[in-house]
């Protein structure tokens, strides 16, 4: 009985390995079928019964019919990988297999190879495989992104720069509001004033963000035009407000609680030694509290890089390299948003998409385990000695 | 003799003090502001809009007339079918959390890091995992294994395992929250009585939680109802001729109809009073939600 | 009683409320300069109340109440035109637990003394050894003084906020239990410093050792039930207490 109960409280680790197993096997695709890309890219070959019902696309745009059919395919290099036959989903079919032959060997229990055994062997049976990957990391190192086109480019540099643009004003925005609203609601704010101030900021963080992206778009957008006059509507700074919206829900909660956890003693020793309550807020509670409170920005931060929809609708969502914050911008996670709907499953394109998302989970774990195991520990440190 | 009139303090320090003190209260202030500016632009320009045809009636002439019928009830489905799917494996890991692991034992301390990580994972993450996983490999490999075809296609049900995937951490946290807040006393009462531990949990725990899993549940709609990055590519639709039958059907989502009106529809401005009336359903939907669960949770708190 | 002694703080009827609850009944008294007093009686009786009361520390509490007069030189204190910063700053407070600040050693001393001016480095490095030195812990803790105040032992820590209490110079030093937390060894020390500060200030202790009160302090009032029952020389007290329930409790015959 307490195993299986067990065994349903792990599911938490288990979805984590999942996540990042299941979003990495597809951004796989990218550096394993990379080969026949480069190498074979006029074939077509491949029914086009197989990628239609494949592609999702919510727009009923003509995208689907760029389906590249180049990207994947079908007639391996490898004899042993059968031809895909049949319409996908066929019984009995894997449609994985039909899209990437060297997918069946990730399956197979008999070599027991995962897809980074692959890779290895590939690159040292295969010189054009090593040349196709590093042809995959030059592309997304290159410095424009134009998915679509005779010559797709991805470079990830425009979505890094727009990215860090955005995540930049919305801490600085956010994080001072979110911690001197906890200052003010933890040590200044009469009993009456907080118990209401305090369930209202949260309630923000209950705001769906494809709401403040709109309220961003109509209202805020238009503001920020009338107040600077700039040529683009929607930029990085409406982004950077918007995304400051989500950020100041988290960044209140956790530093009023890493605040108001500081032993009360210590306000009233320091009051006793003749200091005010400002001085005591901000010499004191804040310094003792200091290892939350960069915990609280840090999780902050990992909210503004990972939020989606308020960046796809405020920030003009246009991949340019600029560094002004006042032209538009475009983060990673609104292009996996706003591009995943149009692109072929299982295109290089969407690989890259995948990519992306690694790039993004790796990001938001680090910052957590950061939080975790350095910052609890301090905490704990801090107010037990030693 | 000792000097204690007020003026001791030097004049810049005071002017510090008080700017420090204001300075914090202008941020909390700017923050309500905003948020109440947010709420007031929301109801002055959409409240018109709500009326019963608007939540009653489909979507006509391409989305810019009628209502969001297909949308509430597809938001509806979502979170019923994500709170069936996600609620009892987060309640039963709040039990495990609270009930049966030692506190820093090996697996406990990874569930709880676990359990961190997946709150701070974008949601985006989320939504490719939903692809990657359930439709890819699950979908893919039920069709293949039973000779369907419709799963292996974004849908009600891969949307919904997406969400309640990603509302997880709101529930453990939640009802872990409410099994603390069980007096130790009654667990010990219980088991001096000569009850099994299950006993003790079933008979005794679990009632006593009832609130923490109310309150994880409602957050969990809540955000749920929400959530647009996550399910953008695991089956959610931008117009449908009817409610879906089926959990494999592809479903309409209150805050996806919004993200479409407002950014890709070709005229834009025409369907604003729509958008603002979407936009306050939607808000008032999350808020009733996060409401009610912040009252459950204070309520709970002060016991 | 020692009419002949200047007094530095004087009670006049003073009544403090805790709510509703009245927890100090009409305390009239008074506590000479530059002599340790200390209060005596029962948990609950009051003491802690009328301590934080001559600083204002109550003042944190919400929904308190006073009446009557506390007169700290001369002037009450609860009085409107009374600055609560700057009495503090002239009554220093020792509390019952020790509470270093989580800083280092030398900021802990040096915390008040910066709060409202920016005294030179060799100031304050003075100012902290004399004052450790006071204290008896600088030759404990010399080597460290910028390491974390919150390794200290709990004798040292408690030492420690004596020795900030006394930087900034107060004329009045009130200590809380100061000792009911430390092992004999500490207690012995802290109570050695206590005697050898009495000549610069006016020492108020609370305490619920006898032995301690006998020890160390000149004066001693005996609390009960918000009530001061007795306030004489110490001597007096603990040899011919003029009331019975003094004598009850000096005897142990309860508390
Ligand atoms: N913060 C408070 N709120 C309400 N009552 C209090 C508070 N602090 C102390 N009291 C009450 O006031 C009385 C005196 O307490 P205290 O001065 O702490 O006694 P002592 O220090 O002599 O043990 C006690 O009955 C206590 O319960
Ligand atoms: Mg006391």
């Amino acid at each position: 009985m307490e195993w299986s109960i067990r065994l349903v409280a792990s599911a938490s680790i288990i979805v984590i390995f999942l996540i990042l197993l299941f979003v990495m096997r597809e951004a796989a695709t990218l550096f394993v079928s990379a080969s026949t890309t480069a190498t074979e890219s006029t074939s077509s070959s491949a029914p086009s019964g197989d990628l239609v019902p494949e592609s999702y696309d919510p727009g009923a745009a003509d995208a689907p019919s760029s389906s590249e059919p180049e990207v994947y395919n079908p007639d391996a290099e490898e004899p042993a990988t059968a031809e895909p036959a049949g319409e996908p989903g066929a019984p009995g079919q894997f449609i994985y297999a039909s899209k990437n032959p060297k997918y069946p060997e990730i399956y197979n229990p008999d070599t027991g190879l995962l897809p980074a055994d692959i890779d290895d062997v590939e690159s040292e049976a295969e010189t054009p495989d090593t040349l196709a990957r590093q042809n995959v990391l030059t592309k997304l190192a290159g410095d424009s992104w134009q998915p679509v086109g005779e010559v797709p480019k991805f470079g990830l540099a425009p979505l890094l720069i727009g990215t860090a643009k955005t995540t930049i004003i919305a801490i600085l925005i956010g994080a001072p509001l979110g911690i001197l609203a906890a200052l003010y609601v933890a040590f200044f704010a009469k009993r009456r004033v907080r118990e209401f101030v305090k369930p209202a900021i949260e309630l923000l963080a209950g705001f769906p963000s494809v709401v403040i992206g709109f309220f961003c778009l109509v209202t805020v957008a238009s503001f920020i035009q009338d107040l600077t006059g700039v040529q683009y509507r929607l930029n990085a700074v409406v982004g950077g407000i918007g995304l400051s919206l989500a950020v100041i829900p988290i960044v209140f909660s956790i530093a009023e609680d890493a605040l108001s956890a500081v032993p009360k003693t210590l306000r009233e020793a320091s009051l006793a030694l003749g200091s005010t309550e400002w001085q005591t807020a901000y010499r004191v509670m804040l310094p003792a509290a200091a290892p939350g409170v960069f915990a609280a920005v840090l999780l902050g931060i990992g909210r503004a890089f990972g939020e989606t929809m308020i960046a796809i609708m405020a920030t003009g969502n246009a991949p340019l390299s600029s560094l002004s914050p006042l032209e538009p911008a475009r983060t990673v996670a609104a292009t996996i948003g706003s591009e995943m709907g149009e692109v072929v499953w299982g295109s290089e394109h969407y690989g890259v998409l995948f990519f992306m998302g690694v790039i993004l989970f790796v990001f938001s774990f680090s910052l957590n385990a950061v939080t975790e195991l350095y910052v609890k520990k301090r905490l704990i440190k801090k107010f037990q000695g030693q | 003799m000792m000097q204690t009139s007020s003026s001791s303090m030097p004049l810049p320090k005071r002017l510090i003090g008080f700017f420090a003190v204001t300075i914090a209260m202008t941020a909390a202030v700017a923050v309500l502001g905003i948020i109440l500016g947010m709420v007031g632009s929301f109801i002055s320009n959409g409240g018109d809009g709500v009326t019963w045809s608007f939540l009653s009636e489909f979507p006509r002439n391409n989305n810019t007339e009628g209502g969001i019928w297909p949308a509430l009830a597809g938001t509806t489905f979502l979170v019923l079918l994500m709170t069936i799917l996600g609620v009892p494996v987060g309640t039963a890991t709040a039990i495990y959390l609270t009930e049966f692991a030692k506190q820093d034992s090996w697996f406990a301390r990874s569930v709880r890091f676990a359990v961190n990580t997946l709150a701070g994972v974008p949601s985006i993450v989320f939504g490719l995992f939903g692809v990657g996983f359930f439709i890819q490999f699950m979908g893919n490999g039920i069709d293949s294994w039973f000779g369907t075809t419709s799963f292996g296609d974004g849908s009600l049900l891969w949307s919904s395992a997406t969400l309640a995937v990603l509302t997880l951490p709101v529930v453990i946290v939640a009802v872990e929250e409410a099994l603390r807040a069980v007096p130790r006393d009654l667990r010990e009462a219980s088991l001096a009585l000569g009850a099994t531990r299950w006993q003790t949990i079933v008979k005794v725990v679990i009632p006593n939680a009832v609130t923490g899993i109310l309150t994880g549940s409602i957050l969990a709609v809540g955000r749920g109802a929400g959530e647009v990055a996550a399910i953008l590519f695991v089956g959610v639709t931008y117009s449908s001729e009817s409610i879906p039958s089926a959990v494999t059907e592809k479903f309409m989502h209150l805050g996806y109809h919004l993200f479409v009106l407002s950014t890709q529809s070709p005229d834009v401005d025409l369907t604003l009073p729509l958008q603002y009336a979407t936009t306050l359903v939607l808000l008032g939907l999350t808020f009733l939600l996060n409401l009610t669960a912040i009252l459950i949770r204070s309520r709970l708190r002060k016991r | 009683m020692a009419k002949d002694l200047p007094l530095k703080i004087e009670a006049h009827d003073f009544s403090f409320y805790y709510g509703a609850k009245q927890a100090l009944h009409s305390i009239t008294l008074g506590i000479p300069e530059r002599r340790v007093t200390a209060f005596i009686g029962p948990s609950g009786c009051g003491k802690s109340t009328f301590l934080r009361s001559i600083n204002r520390m109550n003042d944190l509490i919400d929904g308190t109440k006073t009446d009557g007069h506390m007169v700290v030189d001369g002037v009450d204190v609860y009085s409107k035109d009374i600055d609560v910063v700057t009495l503090r700053r002239r009554i220093g407070m020792v509390f019952q637990k020790s509470i270093p600040f989580p800083k280092s050693i030398y900021e802990n001393i040096t915390y008040g003394l910066t709060l409202n001016e920016r005294p030179s480095k060799s100031d304050l490095d003075s100012i902290v050894e004399s004052c450790l030195r006071r204290s008896a812990l600088w030759d404990e803790v010399k080597d460290r003084l910028h390491h974390s105040a919150l390794g200290l032992s709990g004798g040292q820590q408690q030492r420690l906020c004596i020795a900030r209490a006394v930087a900034i110079n107060p004329d009045i030093l009130l200590m809380d239990e100061p000792c009911s937390a430390l092992d004999p060894i500490s207690t012995g020390k802290v109570e050695e410093l206590i005697t050898e500060l009495k000549d610069t200030y006016t020492i108020v202790l609370v305490t619920h050792n006898m032995q301690q009160a006998a020890r160390v302090s000149d004066f001693t009032g005996f609390f009960l039930m918000g009530s001061l029952i007795e306030f004489d020389r110490t001597r007096s007290i603990f040899t011919s207490p003029s009331k019975k329930e003094t004598e009850d409790y000096i005897t142990g015959r309860f508390g």
